[in-house]
């Protein structure tokens, strides 16, 4: 019925709206002056903008998972490679200000004994450069893993087990100090990005409003694919790949297509999500990282994009208040979550509001 | 001293006779007297009881580099039987006779170390090789010798721990083998049952500690880890997994979610800390195998191990009722069913027999890995690939799969590095699977999807 599905679309918008209004308000609360009943702390506008960047991979994985059937278990990589392309320029940009005061090095390289930057650190001292490979590396390891993983058509649980396994392959190589991105401690210590001291009120809030403008954009990018056509072949692919390749479209081009454009998202809130929290370490890599992150999808509701979002909010502000008194419970509420999700809630909490109606 | 005899108390220290020790006068000791003392001391420390002596000794004398001590040397070697100290005395006899004078001796010296196949004999030859410019050619003949031997020994030692591996991961990927190459059940949970398997291995021994029983309670381990995980293993389909039947993804997440919950539950219950599992005295130690390949005896037995599970998992499946019946429901469910066979039943057992596998392979891992909660982790991914690479649904690919990755693995890393091995093998596994998607052993089938 059409009005149905117009009062569904209207709420999902009304949502949405909600959420994007909700979200202004940190930064905006942060800049009263200090004592104002009102006033948010410092802590929360950077917690929340970690979430944000959170939600724009949760986002990616929707986009992948919930539309094309991809479960990756790789997009926690995909991230950590957004967020070391940031960190590498955040290190060029230490500059002479390093422990070792060294002009070009970065501290690890001078411990090391490094002559001179490795060639991969050429053109990171530009912040477009380092921007276009925050996108361009995860997109090309996408690419690349799709491309092989696509054509000879391993789809389903296989295809997670390999994502699982590239990711967990490059955490091992990261942790290795001789690969020149710092080894265990990866990189920290930044100072200012695009000549703005990381440190101050206007940085948090620029970082604050450039991560919250790259959800907006990733989700309209996301809600334009999966409301075209296209998204409805990317669906069919979901629920019946081989009947959509036998109709003799090409069922490859299309999931690698959606597979890069959500490994570059993902990159994307790496990116974003390193200056905020002002670290990037091999841990980001761990396999367990990924699986969290598609279980916020799953919580939220995949398939519809607003859930990612919801999830990913939801889950964090979860971890964040029970890790402040009981740390231990938390992966065994994690752990209860995804069994929960998978056996009650199938659609996640957008499809507890929605399922009554439809 | 008297007279130049040495006395010790009221006799000659030489003979024994009695003496008069009236006018002896006392022996003067400086630091060359300690120092030749200390020498003979140590010579004579050859022939003690006490095999850290005697081997003590054999350095000492191998340091003196001395034709002198040759007498000695040949003596001590007819009766050494510790093949460590006999082959310092090896070392130590060549080294001597090369010190000699008489060029028959020397060029026995250079035959008995090129022999010996010793890592240290060839840096004996090559000191030796200088002062003895007539003899080069032998020497060098001899470094000849030992080089072979060592690049044979390599690469025995290499195949071996190639082959250690490659049966960890089959003891590792077994379990798999049938809950998710036989019900294509994918449970992310399995390295967690391994781990548990290894922590039942640590309480049986805590438990049989001080009891009569104690020294077999690895053998003990080995059904009650395999009682623990199984029991666990049903539970766990019957309570959750037989819900999601059908929908791969989500039991992939709901299995993920088990593995936490046990991990975590682990950790507060024993802390985060390894757990200490001694191994019994016939695991400890190393063999020599022919050729001087020395393998580790506890890597030895996993090897057994992995292949006394691999035949009891097929004996199982091709010769009980229970195999029977679950080839029958992985064939064809409904027909399976129509002919009598409680298919739910079936699938709880199968998946506890895979998840009980696992237990066992935990038992194994306590030897030589540290029992911690996350044990399991690091072999739930390489288990995977041993499974998708040898065709999923095949033990002989299991088998296959599981040697060539650990062999191949171990040959990869003195050129690659640990890690960059390992992802070495991954890029392969992904190239292999562009020719063979369905693993090295593909059930043939003609569906386009499973």
């Amino acid at each position: 019925m059409p009005g149905i599905s117009a009062l569904r679309f209207n709420l999902r918008l009304g949502l949405v709206v909600l959420i994007f209004v909700l979200l202004l308000l940190p930064p905006v609360l942060n800049a009263l002056p200090a004592g104002h009943p009102l006033r948010i702390s410092d802590f929360v506008v950077a917690v929340t903008g970690k979430w944000i960047c959170y939600a724009i991979l949760a986002l990616s994985i929707d986009l992948a998972w919930g539309y094309a059937g991809i479960l990756s278990l790789g997009h926690g990589a995909f991230f950590a490679l957004g967020g070391y392309a940031m960190g590498m320029h955040l290190m060029r940009m230490i500059g002479n200000r390093g422990v070792y005061g060294h002009p070009v090095l970065p501290d690890f390289m001078v411990f090391l004994g490094y002559k001179e930057l490795p060639w991969y650190w050429l053109g990171f001292e530009y912040f477009p450069f380092a921007m276009l490979m925050a996108l361009l590396v995860p997109g090309a390891l996408a690419g690349l893993v799709g491309w092989l993983a696509f054509r000879s058509r391993i789809t389903g649980v296989y295809l997670s087990i390999i994502t699982q396994a590239m990711t967990y392959a490059l955490m091992l190589a990261f942790f290795r100090n001789d690969m020149g991105f710092g080894g265990n401690n990866g990189f920290t210590d930044f100072k200012d990005l695009l000549g703005v001291p990381l440190n101050t009120p206007s940085a948090r809030a620029g970082l604050y409003l450039a991560a919250l403008g790259a959800l907006l954009i990733t989700l309209l990018i996301s809600a334009y694919t999966v409301h075209s056509k296209f998204g409805r072949l990317l669906i069919a692919i979901r629920d019946a790949e081989s009947r959509v390749r036998f109709l003799g479209y090409d069922v490859t081009a299309f999931k690698l297509f959606v597979f890069v454009l959500s490994a570059m998202m993902a990159g994307l809130a790496g990116a974003l999500y390193v200056p905020i929290v002002g670290i990037i370490n091999p841990g980001e890599f761990s396999p367990g990282n990924s699986i969290e992150a598609v279980v916020w999808v799953a919580f939220g509701g995949r398939g519809t994009l607003i859930g990612a979002i919801l999830g990913a909010f939801s889950v964090n502000a979860l971890k964040t208040w029970l890790t402040s008194f009981a740390p231990d419970l938390w992966l065994l509420v994690l752990g209860a979550l995804f069994i929960i999700v998978t056996l009650f809630l199938p659609r996640g909490l957008i499809g507890l509001g929605w399922r009554r109606r439809s | 001293m008297a007279d130049g005899a040495l006395l010790l108390g009221e006799a000659d220290a030489l003979t024994g006779a009695p003496a008069n020790a009236a006018g002896a006068s006392p022996v003067r000791i400086n630091n060359r007297v300690r120092a030749a003392l200390r020498i003979a001391l140590g010579r004579l420390q050859i022939v003690s009881p006490d095999p850290a002596e005697r081997l003590r000794a054999a350095d000492g004398i191998l340091r003196s580099r001395s034709a002198q001590d040759l007498p000695l040397l040949d003596a001590a070697l007819a009766r050494e039987t510790v093949p460590r100290i006999r082959e310092r005395l090896v070392l130590a006899q060549g080294a001597a006779r090369l010190a000699s004078d008489d060029e028959a001796l020397k060029r026995a010296g250079i035959e008995s170390l090129g022999a010996s196949g010793f890592e240290a004999a060839r840096t004996v030859l090559l000191e030796a090789r200088a002062g003895n410019a007539a003899l080069a050619e032998a020497i060098d003949a001899a470094v000849a010798r030992i080089d072979r031997q060592l690049a044979f020994r390599r690469a025995g030692e290499l195949l071996f721990q190639g082959l250690s591996l490659g049966s960890v991961l089959l003891l590792a990927a077994l379990g798999l083998a049938v809950t998710f190459g036989v019900m294509g059940v994918i449970n992310m949970a399995h390295g967690e049952f391994v781990m548990l398997g290894a922590y039942t291995t640590f309480l049986v021994q805590e438990a049989l500690r001080g009891t009569p029983l104690a020294p077999w309670a690895l053998q003990l381990a080995v059904p009650a880890a395999f009682l623990v995980t199984a029991l666990l293993g049903a539970a766990m389909e019957r309570g959750l997994i037989r819900h999601l039947y059908g929908r791969p993804l989500e039991t992939l997440l709901m299995t993920f979610g088990v593995g936490m919950v046990l991990q975590q539950s682990v950790r507060l219950i024993f802390g985060a800390q390894n757990r200490e599992v001694s191994s019994p005295a016939w695991m400890q130690g190393t063999l020599m195998l022919p050729g001087e390949i020395s393998v580790t005896q506890n890597r030895l037995w996993i090897i057994v191990f992995g292949i006394a599970v691999l035949l009891l998992v097929m004996a199982a499946i091709r010769f009980t009722r229970f195999g029977l019946d679950m080839r029958a429901v992985v064939q064809n469910r409904r027909i399976a069913a129509t002919m009598g066979i409680r298919t739910g039943r079936v699938d709880a057992l199968t998946f506890a027999f895979g998840s009980g596998i696992a237990g066992m392979a935990g038992v194994a891992l306590s030897q030589i890995d540290n029992v911690s909660p996350n044990l399991g982790t690091g072999y739930i991914v390489d288990s995977f690939m041993v499974v998708v690479f040898g065709g999923v649904g095949s033990l002989a690919g299991t088998l296959i799969g599981a040697l060539t990755l650990g062999v191949v693995n171990k040959l990869l890393e003195p050129y690659a590095g640990v890690v960059l091995a390992k992802v070495a093998v991954l890029v392969g596994i992904m190239l292999f699977i562009q020719r063979r998607p369905k693993g090295l052993f593909a059930l043939k089938g003609r569906a386009a999807d499973q």
